[in-house]
């Protein structure tokens, strides 16, 4: 399924598409009309956030949704000068980019092994890591914190790295499982007549083909670490290894009275998601029908 | 399968395959060799399926199924969170937290915010999936845009919409200016206010997931169907209700799964815009902030882990019962059997 929606785009069916580009019409007003609206309100208090850091305080405070009026530049610049920001946007991307190679390879590896080995004991791995969708990290912090610190991890960025890895393969498991079954068994027998081991069918072939899964496991669990914020709140004290979500809210306490910086760092603080987001939005949409479908 | 496998480099790349069944069956080839090379065979895989789950298996147990049993074990004691655990309690902790009137009323909260989730979220994000899986321009926008809500931060969400929400706030002041402002209001702090406020937060932060899973569930709903109810005649709403609402089920099915238990083990927004001990005078306190107020905030972490079980046990049962009367159609054979 995986691998038959991404062939589609292999083939040379440019001509097919057009085609049905001309046929998507423009669609009924009233659904455009409904639309905005939502997304209106799914966007307008980002907006508010973005647009608030051009603004000065006196702005806010005298017309609190009114536009920038004039456009204030030195919130942004003044916090894209700091080091604060930025080391802590070191932190984050560190512990972010670990933290998904590690889920996804782990996950990867282990999902190979329930969706194309035969052994005993598959069903009971499967159910392990799907009833851990229902274990989320807040339910097992205060035990993970003694866990963490009995390991000497506490104020260290792998005392948030490791346990995340390990609260996101659930969720990797569960995606890429569907992926890996859905590759065609008349390609791990050609692989094994020409010689390949099963490693090898799984370097050469599955990695290939389950890129769809992967790379959608891998922007969540980007997403989702980026984002992760109790974790971060037991484990890191100093300010050196705050992440973002601890910056943010460090920041927000420290300078409470000024709203404007406030905002400004909030937004760019969130920049990073959105555009990883936005790059790979589609990914994730096609990733989670194959799971979904799966 | 691969008992009947033949030869060495088959029987070490096969699991699933079914083209080693009847060479085998036909070669007369003597039996201890390919005993041996079975033998050979089954202890690479044993080896290949240890080598590839092991390190993610002792992960997960380590970091997510062992800190639940120590919080079991401590849940026993009351302790401080330095030295060994000496100060044996029993049920003690437990008995403590189903008579404290501060517990019945963040469980009393998290119910309400499973039920109002599910209200709210599901009925919008099914018919803004249903407009938005219509041909239209802009669809793909469209739905970067819906999800940008999910894909920021709680921190963000949360320092953002308290910061427009006070009483001198930018809401207050865009109700005034369009003349609504008989509603301006102290959306955090007054009491009868903050829950529908958090629902509020809650519904714009979590609804792009639900819609985004809808229309991921939609797009398997082959087009034929709707094609044969065309030529029947079915309109477009009888389509959606008699279509593709009940083949939607299992997605809208496991969406309220993973609703239900977010809901109940809710802690960041909450714990980000009230703050942890204003956050039960306001109304808006959960099971989860009260583990933590009452765990690492105040230095109980005998009774703070037996807070953690008490959430667990109430999710793990309410996620039985769920799978056990809801879901059993759709994962049947998935987390019961472990295969499809």
């Amino acid at each position: 399924m995986a691998a038959a929606s991404s062939t589609r785009v292999w083939t040379p069916a440019g001509r097919n598409r057009d085609r049905r580009r001309q046929k998507e019409q423009w669609g009924n007003p009233v659904t455009y009309f409904i639309a905005l609206i939502f997304i209106a309100v799914c966007i307008a208090p980002v907006l508010y956030l973005v647009l608030g850091g051009f603004r000065t305080n006196s702005q806010i405070t005298t017309s609190p949704a009114g536009l920038p009026h004039p456009w204030v530049l030195s919130n942004y610049t003044g916090i894209l000068k700091s080091s604060t920001f930025w080391g802590e946007f070191a932190n984050s991307t560190v512990v972010a980019l670990v933290s998904s190679v590690g889920i996804v390879a782990l996950g990867l590896m282990v999902s190979f092994v329930i969706a194309r080995y035969d052994f005993k004991l598959k069903g009971a791995m499967y159910s392990l890591f799907a009833a851990g969708l229902m274990f989320p990290l807040v339910i097992a912090i205060t035990p993970l914190y003694i866990v963490i610190k009995d390991l000497g991890l506490i104020d260290n960025l792998f005392g948030i790295i490791i346990p995340q890895i390990a609260f996101g393969l659930p969720t990797t498991v569960i995606i890429l499982v569907p992926f890996l079954r859905a590759i065609p068994k008349e390609i791990e027998e050609a692989a094994a007549l020409d010689g390949a081991s099963r490693l090898g069918f799984f370097a050469r072939m599955v990695l290939p083909l389950s890129l769809p899964g992967v790379v959608t496991t891998g922007i969540l669990a980007f997403i989702g670490s980026w984002n992760n914020y109790v974790l971060p709140l037991y484990v890191i004290n100093s300010q050196r290894n705050f992440t973002l979500p601890l910056g943010v809210q460090q920041f927000s306490s420290q300078y409470s009275t000024d709203t404007a910086k406030v905002l400004a760092f909030t937004s760019l603080a969130m920049l990073p998601a959105l555009i990883f987001f936005s790059i790979f939005q589609k990914r994730i949409v096609g990733g989670l029908t194959g799971a979904v479908k799966g | 399968m691969s008992e009947s496998l033949g030869t060495d480099t088959v029987a070490g790349s096969q699991s699933q395959g079914t083209f080693g069944a009847g060479g085998a069956g036909v070669t007369a080839s003597p039996a201890p060799p390919r005993a041996a090379a079975r033998r050979r065979g089954r202890a690479r895989m044993r080896l290949e399926i240890t080598l590839l789950s092991g390190p993610a298996i002792i992960m997960f147990l380590a970091f997510v199924i062992f800190p639940v049993a120590v919080a079991a074990y401590y849940g026993f004691y009351r302790w401080h969170g330095y030295g060994p655990a000496t100060d044996w309690v029993g049920l003690n902790n437990y008995k403590l937290i189903f008579t404290d009137p501060a517990f019945q009323q963040v469980l009393w909260h998290n119910l309400l915010i499973v039920v109002l989730s599910l209200v709210i979220q599901g009925p919008l994000a099914i018919i803004m999936a249903l407009l938005l899986n219509q041909k239209m321009r802009g669809r793909g926008l469209i739905r970067v845009l819906i999800f940008v809500p999910y894909v920021i931060s709680e921190v963000i969400v949360g320092t953002g919409w308290s910061l427009m929400l006070q009483a001198n706030g930018a809401m207050n002041d865009l109700l005034g200016h369009i003349g609504l402002g008989a509603l301006q209001s102290d959306w955090l702090a007054d009491p009868n206010l903050a829950l529908w406020t958090l629902m509020a937060i809650i519904s714009w932060k979590y609804i792009g997931f639900a819609v985004i899973l809808m229309l991921a569930g939609l797009q398997s709903i082959p087009d034929e169907i709707y094609e044969a109810a065309a030529i029947d005649g079915a309109s477009f709403w009888q389509m959606q209700r008699r279509i593709t609402v009940p083949l939607l089920g299992p997605t809208i099915r496991i969406w309220a799964f993973l609703s239900i238990i977010g809901s109940l083990q809710l802690f960041d927004l909450v714990y980000i815009i009230w703050g942890q001990y204003v956050s039960g005078t306001a109304g808006t306190s959960t099971m989860a902030i009260y583990m933590v107020a009452q765990g690492r905030d105040a230095g109980n972490y005998g009774y703070g882990s037996a807070v953690a079980v008490v959430m667990f046990l109430i999710s793990l049962v309410v996620a039985l019962i769920y799978q056990r009367f809801v879901l059993r159609r759709d994962l049947r054979g998935a987390v019961t059997e472990g295969t499809v």
